[in-house]
């Protein structure tokens, strides 16, 4: 290669670039070996242990408290009641936004002080020296309730007769919104044929393996609070924390140690958490409290529970020509702190028919508060539902004009040579690839033989599916989306501070972090390839707001997209100081050098001249062999947000197919496919997987995960034996392809890649399914897709 | 390390092997045997999950089988082999399965995968060799939130194939 | 999610145990394998004052042919019963049953005795055991007596079983070169409990069936043996027209609970699907034995 060609090439494409090239991850190697350490892994000297009473009840009045007899029980330190626990925070949290005008919310202390509005609500913590004694303690709270009449069903919870859960604000109802472009009603009025439907989606909650955890270290005399915490986003708790608590932010510290597993769920801020920092500060030792598997589905955050009403329609000739939803949305007992309980609707009016060149929309959505556990965010936050309806709706449209479901998407998804553009639902587009996408995955399922191999079984009383879905999924918001503009403490740019240490080591600290997903080695392979360092030379730090710079944290597939890009900037200035240092040292102007593993060469012909050990060696120690003029900073931090884009949007299709046993009504998964756009792939392994597992995830959603109320609002099936997640022996494998369509809000190209699976696996079974029911004239229309689901579609019971 | 104030509780005295050392102590009664072995011995490889055992994330070794560490008290383990994750790895047993697991991505938080390994070392440990469809029956009793699965099997049944020379 | 106190005492002998339960009665409760036990100990839904570790009393291990019938004592591991010669020979419905159990660390620790005594309505071998006819047998210290398996499920979790009686061995007998067993279950997981499932003998002779035993479980409160079904079908031959008379007499032998698994019509339903599967096997499985 030419000094000339080599030099128009980014270091992105250097030949020994790690950007797009699969390594391992450091993290995962500590994991096998059992070397992982996970908040409950962390002991401290003097450490107690918390437990919670919470409320049996969906809706009740406490009239009666006594925790003398706790208080005097065997190794108990401290018990503290939630009227005790009100007097020590500054204020209770409100769950609004200003960008969701007209939103409703009641103000929510951590524990409940006189009524308990969800079963599972925090009373009293109780802190012993060991769990058991702990529990054993809380038993010994007197407690007496005024059992009140629960709102358990979001399609009475607006109703007169259903009881108001919090009177201050008049009625249940938490949000109304309705969007839409074009004429929607001229539309449907002139329309060949319209196709309608209402679809149920449960509740779910995320199940991550590690439940919430924190291990709260309040050092009296230091005013000091450290917390380790298994959290997505350490700076935002530590900004939660320090004004919950009267403390100054600067004095509190959040630690995320490894995490196990977190899906939006630990993103949220939670009362349990709260009442075990404070009860560290009110007895100066360190209080670990662990979430117990059946605390935690009855206290992490819920979501997905939504009745929609959708039409759709179309030519019949197959365009389609517009799109009605209205979503009623079963929010809980409060809308959480502080990204609200709303999101989630929103996200289903915005994306519903997202992919499509339809011009008429409307959607509507109500959000209405129950007795039930506080909803939000979730991974892929309202678009398996959006994509569901509209996806089915789809479906439902080429049945009617007779046209295959391929067919019909090739005809109406947005072309690839037609961006910028603005959706349906009001998104402002950009490098999209719809049509590519579409096209691998007809080639990469073998499309037509499926459909020929399906029509043979079904002469056999076999009833294959195959579906299609396609998606569009919001990733990496920017500030001028929602938590900026809506004054939440949530941080919509992230940051790096990269640098060069004496021994030629890179440090690499950063605001996003990792829950297993890679963030790590994602950074340290951005930040390698830009400085020119073996990978090994760079060490990433995140999850620590003392070590790390002040940054969002991991969600919403942010973390690649947003942090990268800043690593990638801050990497590039410190390359950029480091070749100016050297070209004092070896009297080169800096633009004929370059930097390649961990070298200074000679840019072109990589001689090397110098080793960045000794540009470390120099630049802290040695400095008298530097001109007077260098002053060595050796130290760069970066911050990177986007500027007007609510996000950088994705897409993909994803297929699968099924088998429906139509006397059992049990749906096996036999194969799914998944081509995505995620534009820049640093690692595509770690890509890959990201789809995969999230498309599981999302299966789990389709088939089996519910959680299930009765009247009186009870959670019902709260344990994991009851409330059944994906298993091994059910899941298919799923082929992962990409689409490459660089973003070009970054110099880096990258979009998110966390959730699309997630996002329209729900969307792509459903389908599966009833394109196998369509010769029985037959449609599911309700997730998950239980036997009785089906058997009831199919009216055999 | 943390256990209560042994006057609390009623304990026994235990002595076990613990991945090859001998360990006695005094152990409450009640107390499930993952429990002591985080926070009685330190030996926090073995991850809690649930409680109830269906998720095996505590899935640990006792007396040459694979069983849940919640569903187990420790006193039962008097006199036992224990062998967790830390011991499995010490011991060199399972260095390809775990080399497997890092280089196929069969692990995302990490969280399961002790369980996972333990659960996958009885099977390579048989003379069984189950096609896909078998791992993942062998494997149905762990959860894994993260990866979905696959790349889990991938691991496995590459290890699976190298150990049976059919790869 | 810790147990409640109790105390813990590890009997080296079923005199020493049944002296325990004869002392602590309900107050007492039996720990054999745990797998079921430990949950509910955790969950502080169990709350004995006693917890009687029967692991170490050797006279409850083992699986043996004697005396004309198959012993499984009740400290036999779930993985021994599967893994046994002697059960695949003279059992084989136990054989078939076996692998839907749980899994690998569930059937390493579960007991056949611990299933059987906590009667689980949607454990296999409750079914099993009722399907092929056997006794359990209980010990205290009034003495030792034989129950029969139609004797002693009662109800949901509750069976013949005295709190000071301890569950010795099962006694079964085994299946005759001329008996034909069928076991299926369907589970929304593997190894979940079933929600639905059918463990059946019977004998044919010349293509007619004798003697049929249909035992139903996971819909029930308890294993069901499902008497106008078996009536329906003793006497006639194979064919779709019996099966789904079998199935159709099901409505008068299942009471099927509501639970989050299904509604009572999805289960009854389910039932008759899997009984209609299982006899439509049968003919296939009688000719390759």
């Amino acid at each position: 290669m030419t000094a000339e060609i080599k030099a128009k090439l980014t270091p992105l494409d250097r030949p020994n670039t790690y950007v797009g090239r699969t390594v391992s991850r450091q993290g995962a190697r500590k994991a096998v070996a059992g070397a992982g350490q996970y908040t409950d892994d962390i002991s401290l000297p003097r450490m107690l242990h918390a437990a919670f009473v919470r409320s049996p009840y969906a809706h009740a009045r406490l009239t009666k408290l006594d925790v003398n007899a706790a208080k005097t029980a065997p190794g108990v330190a401290l018990v503290m009641t939630g009227k005790e626990l009100a007097e020590r925070i500054t204020a209770p949290w409100l769950g609004t936004l200003t960008c969701f005008p007209g939103m409703k919310a009641a103000p929510q202390y951590p524990m409940v002080i006189e009524r308990a509005c969800w079963q599972g609500e925090p009373v009293a913590i109780v802190v012993a020296q060991s769990r058991a004694l702990a529990e054993d303690a809380a038993e010994l709270v007197e407690i007496e309730w005024q059992e009140l009449p629960a709102a358990a069903d979001k399609e009475t919870a607006l109703d007169r007769t259903t009881p108001v859960i919090h009177p201050d604000l008049g009625d249940n109802l938490a949000f109304e919104k309705t969007i839409g472009s074009g004429d929607v009603d001229a539309a449907f009025k002139a329309a060949d044929i319209v196709v309608e439907e209402t679809f149920r989606f449960g509740r779910h909650t995320a199940v991550s393996l590690e439940s919430r955890a924190i291990l709260a270290d309040y050092n009296k005399p230091a005013e000091r609070l450290i917390l380790y915490t298994s959290s997505q986003a350490p700076h935002m708790i530590q900004t939660i924390y320090a004004r919950m608590l009267g403390i100054p932010d600067h004095n509190v510290r959040i630690v995320a140690p490894d995490v196990g597993g977190s899906f939006g769920m630990k993103i949220h801020s939670y009362g349990d958490e709260v009442a075990t920092a404070a009860a560290s500060m009110a007895l100066g030792r360190p209080v670990k409290f662990i979430a117990d598997r059946l605390e935690s589905f009855v206290s992490d955050i819920h979501a997905r529970e939504n009745l929609i009403k959708a039409r759709l329609a179309v030519s019949r000739a197959g365009d389609i020509e517009a799109i009605e939803i209205d979503v009623l949305s079963g929010a809980g007992a409060y809308s959480q702190y502080p990204r609200t309980s709303v999101f989630e609707a929103n996200q289903v009016l915005t994306i519903t028919g997202g992919p499509y060149r339809h011009k008429h929309y409307r959607a509507k959505a109500t959000v209405v508060y129950m007795n039930k556990v506080p909803t939000s965010q979730y991974r892929a936050v309202g678009h398996p539902i959006g994509n569901s309806v509209g996806e089915s709706l789809v479906d439902m449209a080429a049945a009617a004009c007779g046209l295959d479901p391929l067919e019909i998407r090739r005809r109406n998804v947005m072309p690839d040579d037609g961006y910028p553009a603005v959706t349906a639902g009001g998104i402002k587009v950009k490098e999209l690839s719809h049509q590519k996408c579409l096209a691998a995955l007809e080639r990469r399922m073998n499309y037509a033989a499926l459909r020929a191999e399906q029509a043979i079984l079904r002469k056999q009383g076999i009833y294959r599916g195959i579906g299609i879905a396609a998606f569009i999924k919001g990733t990496a918001p920017g500030p001028n989306g929602y938590y900026g503009i809506g004054g939440a403490p949530i941080s919509l740019q992230d940051a790096c501070t990269i640098r060069l240490d004496p021994g030629g080591g890179i440090i690499c600290a950063v605001g996003v972090t990792e829950q297993g997903q890679g963030v790590n080695t994602v950074m340290g392979q951005i930040a390698a390839t830009t400085l020119g360092v073996p990978l090994d030379q760079v060490r990433v730090i995140s999850g620590d707001t003392d070590a790390t710079p002040f940054g969002g944290g991991t969600y919403a597939s942010r973390a690649t997209a947003i942090g990268g890009e800043a690593v990638l900037k801050a990497a590039g200035e410190l390359r950029a100081e480091i070749l100016s240092i050297a070209g004092a040292l070896l009297q080169a102007p800096a633009g004929s050098l370059d930097i390649v593993d961990g070298h200074i060469v000679d840019a072109g012909t990589d001689r090397r001249r110098i080793s960045l050990k000794e540009i470390g060696r120099i630049g802290h120690f040695q400095l008298h062999e530097l001109p007077n003029s260098v002053q060595p900073r050796l130290s760069v931090t970066h911050r990177f947000r986007l500027l007007d884009d609510l996000y950088i949007l994705t897409n993909g299709v994803s297929g699968a197919t099924v088998d429906v046993d139509t006397d059992t009504g049990f749906i096996t998964l036999r194969k799914a496919w998944v081509v995505e756009d995620c534009g820049r792939i640093v690692n595509p392994l770690l890509a890959d997987e990201q789809v995969r597992g999230g498309f599981v995830q999302g299966l789990g959603g389709a088939l089996y995960e519910h959680c299930i109320y009765d009247d009186a609002a009870q959670l019902v099936n709260g344990t994991l034996a009851d409330y059944l997640t994906p298993m091994a022996g059910e899941m298919p494998d799923i082929d992962v392809a990409h689409i490459h369509t660089p973003t070009s809000v970054s110099e880096l190209g990258a979009k998110g890649v966390g959730e699309s699976g997630t996002a329209s696996a729900p969307a792509v079974v459903m389908n599966a399914v009833n394109d196998a029911l369509r010769p029985l004239g037959a449609r599911v229309t309700e997730q998950p897709m239980t036997p009785e689901v089906v058997l009831r579609a199919l009216g055999k019971i | 390390m943390s256990l209560a104030d042994d006057s609390l509780e009623e304990t026994m005295a235990v002595t076990m092997t613990v991945n090859g050392e001998r360990v006695s102590r005094a152990v409450p009664v009640r107390q499930n045997l993952i429990d002591f072995l985080r926070t009685g011995l330190g030996l926090t490889g073995s991850h809690i999950g649930c409680e109830h055992g269906i998720c095996g994330a505590c899935s640990l070794r006792l007396d040459g089988a694979v069983v849940r560490g919640c569903l187990t008290l420790a006193v039962q383990a008097d006199g036992a082999e224990v062998v967790t994750i830390e011991g499995l790895t010490a011991s060199g047993e399972a260095a390809d399965l775990q080399a497997a697991f890092v280089e196929r991505n069969a692990l995302q938080c990490g969280y399961c995968t002790p369980g996972m390994l333990m659960t996958a070392a009885e099977l390579l440990a048989s003379d069984a060799t189950p096609d896909r469809d078998g791992i993942r029956e062998f494997m149905s009793g762990n959860f894994c939130r993260c990866t979905g699965y696959q790349a889990i099997v991938d691991a496995i049944e590459t290890v699976l194939r190298k150990r049976r020379r059919l790869a | 999610m810790k147990p409640a106190r109790f105390h813990y005492v590890r009997p080296a002998s079923i005199a020493e145990a049944v002296l325990l339960l004869a002392e602590h009665g309900e107050d007492a409760s039996i720990l054999a394998g745990g797998q079921s036990l430990m949950p509910v100990l955790n969950m502080r839904l169990s709350r004995p004052r006693v917890v009687v570790d029967i692991n170490r009393i050797a006279k409850l291990k083992g699986i043996a042919l004697a005396d004309g019938a198959v012993r499984i004592g009740a400290l036999a591991r779930h993985v021994e019963v599967m893994r046994s010669p002697l059960i695949a020979r003279h059992l084989p419905l136990i054989a078939e049953a076996m692998p839907n159990v749980a899994h690998v660390a569930v059937r390493n620790r579960g007991t056949f005795g611990g299933s059987v005594a906590l009667a689980d309505p949607s454990a296999e071998m409750p079914a099993c055991l009722l399907a092929l006819g056997g006794a359990v047998v209980l010990e205290s210290t009034r003495g030792r007596r034989q129950v029969a398996a139609e004797d002693y499920f009662h109800g949901l979790y509750d069976t013949a079983r005295r709190p000071d009686e301890l569950l010795i061995e099962a006694l079964i007998p085994p299946q005759r070169p001329d008996t034909l067993s069928a076991f299926m279950e369907l589970s929304r997981r593997h190894g979940d409990f079933a929600i639905a499932g059918l463990a059946c003998t019977l004998r044919h002779d010349a293509g007619v069936i004798h003697a049929p035993r249909l035992v139903y479980f996971g819909s029930e409160p308890r294993p069901v043996l499902a008497r106008t079904a078996m009536a329906a079908l003793d006497g006639k031959a194979w064919s779709p027209a019996t099966h789904d008379a079998v199935a159709a007499a099901l409505a008068d032998d299942l009471d099927p609970i509501d639970n989050t698994f299904g509604s009572p019509a999805a289960k009854l339903h389910l039932q008759r699907v899997v009984t209609r599967r299982v006899l439509d096997g049968l003919p296939d499985k009688a000719r390759a034995a």
